[in-house]
């Protein structure tokens, strides 16, 4: 039982600190410039498959820093071209844009790697166990995805709260007018921002990739959870989606690991024989089964009783 | 107010009103016309499946274009009225439930009715973005219960069922599809109508009012919530006639039919066709129904070019393709229809030379890296070639770079010639 939590816990942090890799990219972009950036997965997917591409052809350290170089210069590229013309007819155009956006970038993904999983594998040189837990090894490589995380999240708090720019981005965010007036160029602030955010989650697309599977519908898979992620902790706070990340991470992770239904619970008292025969559908399913739907759960459960989210402040 | 004006004022209305019955009148003979002039089975049960789309369309121009709400889950409602329509069936062909056959859709209709109540009381809450980020959150949550409860959803095969078991309508069987089609025909004329009806009502109005200004609807005393559930309702009704005429069609219902792909494709013809206008979502269910059968054949990576096609709508068009042409009519009803033309012609060679120039660039690197395995040559346009040599590629390139740029020179050329149109026939 000790194992299962401990080790659920790391995977749980592990997953979440992914998840925050991107939700903060997708907060700082949103409370910017108003858009969620509905393609922000195809982003993470785009990272993966560079990832491999650069890895299989030159090696994963390269890959770790090129790739996101690559995906960030895609973002600024759509935002400048794309996004920025679309601002003009409001927000719901600015929302059909990326969401376009993330057909074309499914459809670039399979035209170029096909529909089936890439064989991209974790590193030679991370491919070893970095301790051993309870009789069972822990991948050095979950490790290292653990510290580039949390490397990741403190560079970004600090040059957030402590640098210039994170001032100038700070204010951006509530008053983009004065900045302007201020006689800073918000456009090119917007860019940057995009990119940045783009870059973070294609940082996350990289090392994940090998975790997780790289294939073309990942970005499909993972991106309505990170939309629950940012309107759980709330539309544009970055303290809620971290919090969020946290909790969906290690709550999916938790209902995997545990293989109780409602059969092994209620199966000997007098009532099971009765409920059994009224939930046949849901009597036998385990809380693994169910594992998918808790985020979405969460979601309509957070709505009803705090419909701000968890830390958010505005009603968007 | 002179006697003059208001005699003029009714002649219009009365014309207003004899043109707009004619519109109707037109619809209908369509409908029942079509039959005749497409008689093959393909043609039948692709025209099945547009008139189907076409009520799913408008069900989510409700809320797109009438209320200003983006959703991302409108699939959950067709595929929902689907089911129930499916079950519906299956127990009025076991129990032998005196019921015909056309009334079935009205089940998916009471059922997308059911679900759009109990699920747009939690979305509609709130609008924007987070509106969109729970109907989506709500069609991932219903696709994966679908697999959970397999009784009532059939897991990833779904439920099959037989459209000829239940009681014959006045001798019609309901097998052949021909008599599908006219079943959907009338179901969609009706639907269609009973929208239409739905936006000339004060309520429908209103919708409007919540979407171009909430501030102020809220001011005059409109609770914004509630008008955006009622719209929610109603779009889920709708969606679940169009689910029912598709399981009729089909006899089969998936989890699929309620996924992120369905409520995808909804969003794709919605606004392609054109959100601003009513006839939009008609020409753009009609137009992308018809893309993905044809380019489906021709090529796998279809969807590439249709979100290629909504992008391109999102960017250069936003009003779609009805708002396009409805911009034609003040150069028409200024009688300068063939001054415009020309350049309008001027900017279509350049942009089919761009688009033939982009499906040459990404069939032959589709070839190139996934299909290599079926060997380097394709045949593209009738001519075939080989996608090692650099040639494929240096000439879609200079296709694709060239027609874009002759494209966007030539658009502004004609946007210019319809603005001299337009502000010639104002004075």
């Amino acid at each position: 039982m000790i194992e299962i939590i401990v080790v659920s816990t790391l995977n749980g942090v592990l997953y979440g600190m992914l998840l925050f890799l991107m939700a903060s990219g997708l907060t700082v972009i949103f409370s910017m410039m108003g858009v969620l950036n509905l393609a922000h997965a195809s982003f993470y997917m785009l990272g993966a498959f560079f990832g491999f591409e650069i890895t299989r052809r030159i090696g994963f350290w390269p890959a770790l820093v090129v790739a996101p170089l690559l995906v960030g210069a895609i973002g600024m590229a759509v935002e400048r071209y794309g996004l920025r013309r679309v601002h003009s007819h409001g927000h719901v155009a600015e929302l059909l844009f990326t969401f376009g956006l993330t057909f074309v970038i499914k459809e670039v993904v399979e035209m170029i790697w096909g529909k089936l999983p890439a064989d991209y594998r974790v590193p030679g040189s991370l491919d070893f166990a970095a301790f051993t837990l309870f009789s069972s090894d822990y991948p050095a490589f979950r490790l290292f995805v653990l510290l580039v995380s949390i490397a990741i999240f403190l560079a970004l708090l600090l040059v957030i709260k402590r640098t210039r720019i994170g001032l100038i981005v700070q204010a951006a965010l509530t008053h983009p007018g004065m900045v302007g007036m201020l006689g800073h160029n918000v456009d090119r602030i917007f860019m940057l921002v995009f990119g940045v955010g783009v870059a973070l989650a294609a940082v996350a697309g990289v090392i994940a990739g090998p975790i997780l599977i790289t294939q073309s519908n990942m970005a499909g898979l993972l991106g309505p959870i990170l939309f629950v992620v940012v309107v759980v902790g709330g539309l544009g706070s970055l303290g809620g989606a971290f919090a969020a990340s946290l909790l969906i991470g290690l709550v999916q992770t938790f209902a995997v690991a545990f293989n109780v239904s409602l059969a092994d619970l209620f199966g000997s008292t007098a009532a099971g024989e009765v409920l059994s025969v009224w939930l046949s559908d849901i009597w036998r399913v385990t809380v693994a089964q169910v594992a998918p739907i808790l985020p979405y759960l969460l979601l309509v459960l957070i709505l009803i009783f705090r419909p701000r989210g968890l830390m958010g402040t505005r009603d968007t | 107010m002179s006697e003059a004006t208001v005699i003029s004022r009714s002649v219009r209305a009365s014309r207003g009103g004899l043109t707009a019955y004619a519109i109707w009148l037109a619809l209908a003979l369509a409908l029942l016309l079509l039959p005749q002039l497409f008689p093959s089975r393909l043609a039948l049960s692709t025209m099945s499946l547009m008139g189907t789309m076409i009520i799913f369309a408008l069900s989510y121009n409700m809320l797109l274009g009438q209320t200003g709400l983006l959703s991302f889950g409108h699939a959950v409602f067709f595929g929902l009225g689907g089911y129930f329509c499916v079950h519906a069936l299956n127990l009025a062909g076991d129990y032998g439930w005196p019921i015909p056959l056309p009334i079935f859709p009205l089940v998916g209709a009471l059922g997308g009715l059911t679900f759009g109540v109990l699920f747009g009381a939690v979305a509609t809450k709130r609008a924007g973005t987070a509106f969109a980020m729970i109907t989506l959150g709500i069609g991932e949550l219903v696709v994966s219960l679908a697999l959970i409860l397999r009784r009532f959803f059939g897991g990833e095969e779904g439920i099959t069922t037989d459209r000829t078991d239940v009681l014959s309508f006045f001798g019609y069987s309901f097998g052949p599809q021909s008599q599908v089609y006219y079943l959907v025909a009338a179901w969609c004329f009706i639907s269609v109508a009973a929208m239409y009806a739905v936006t000339r009502t004060p309520f429908g109005r209103i919708c409007n009012a919540v979407r171009d200004n909430p501030q102020r609807t809220a001011f005059i005393g409109y609770d914004m919530g509630t008008v955006r559930f009622i719209a929610f309702s109603l779009a889920g009704l709708f969606a679940g006639i169009a689910g029912g005429l598709s399981a009729i069609n089909f006899e089969i219902v998936n989890a699929a039919q309620m996924g992120a792909v369905e409520s995808g494709s909804v969003i794709l013809m919605t606004y392609i066709g054109g959100v601003g206008n009513f006839a939009g979502p008609i020409i753009g269910a009609i137009l992308v129904t018809w893309l993905q059968l044809v380019l489906s054949d021709a090529t796998q990576i279809w969807p590439l070019y249709v979100g290629l096609l909504f992008i391109g709508i999102v960017m250069f068009a936003p009003g779609g393709i009805a708002g396009m042409l409805a911009m034609q009519g003040p150069v028409i009803a200024a009688g300068k229809l063939h001054r415009v033309a020309p350049y309008y012609l001027l900017a279509a060679i350049p942009g089919a030379i761009a688009v033939i120039g982009l499906s040459i660039l990404a069939e032959t690197s589709h070839q190139f890296s996934i299909r290599a395995a079926y060997g380097p040559s394709i045949t593209l346009y009738s001519l075939p070639f080989d996608v090692t040599s650099p040639l494929p590629w240096i000439v879609g390139l200079v296709l694709a770079a060239g027609g874009v740029w002759l494209f966007l020179r030539a658009a502004r050329l004609a946007r210019n010639a319809y603005e001299e149109a337009i502000a010639g026939g104002a004075a």
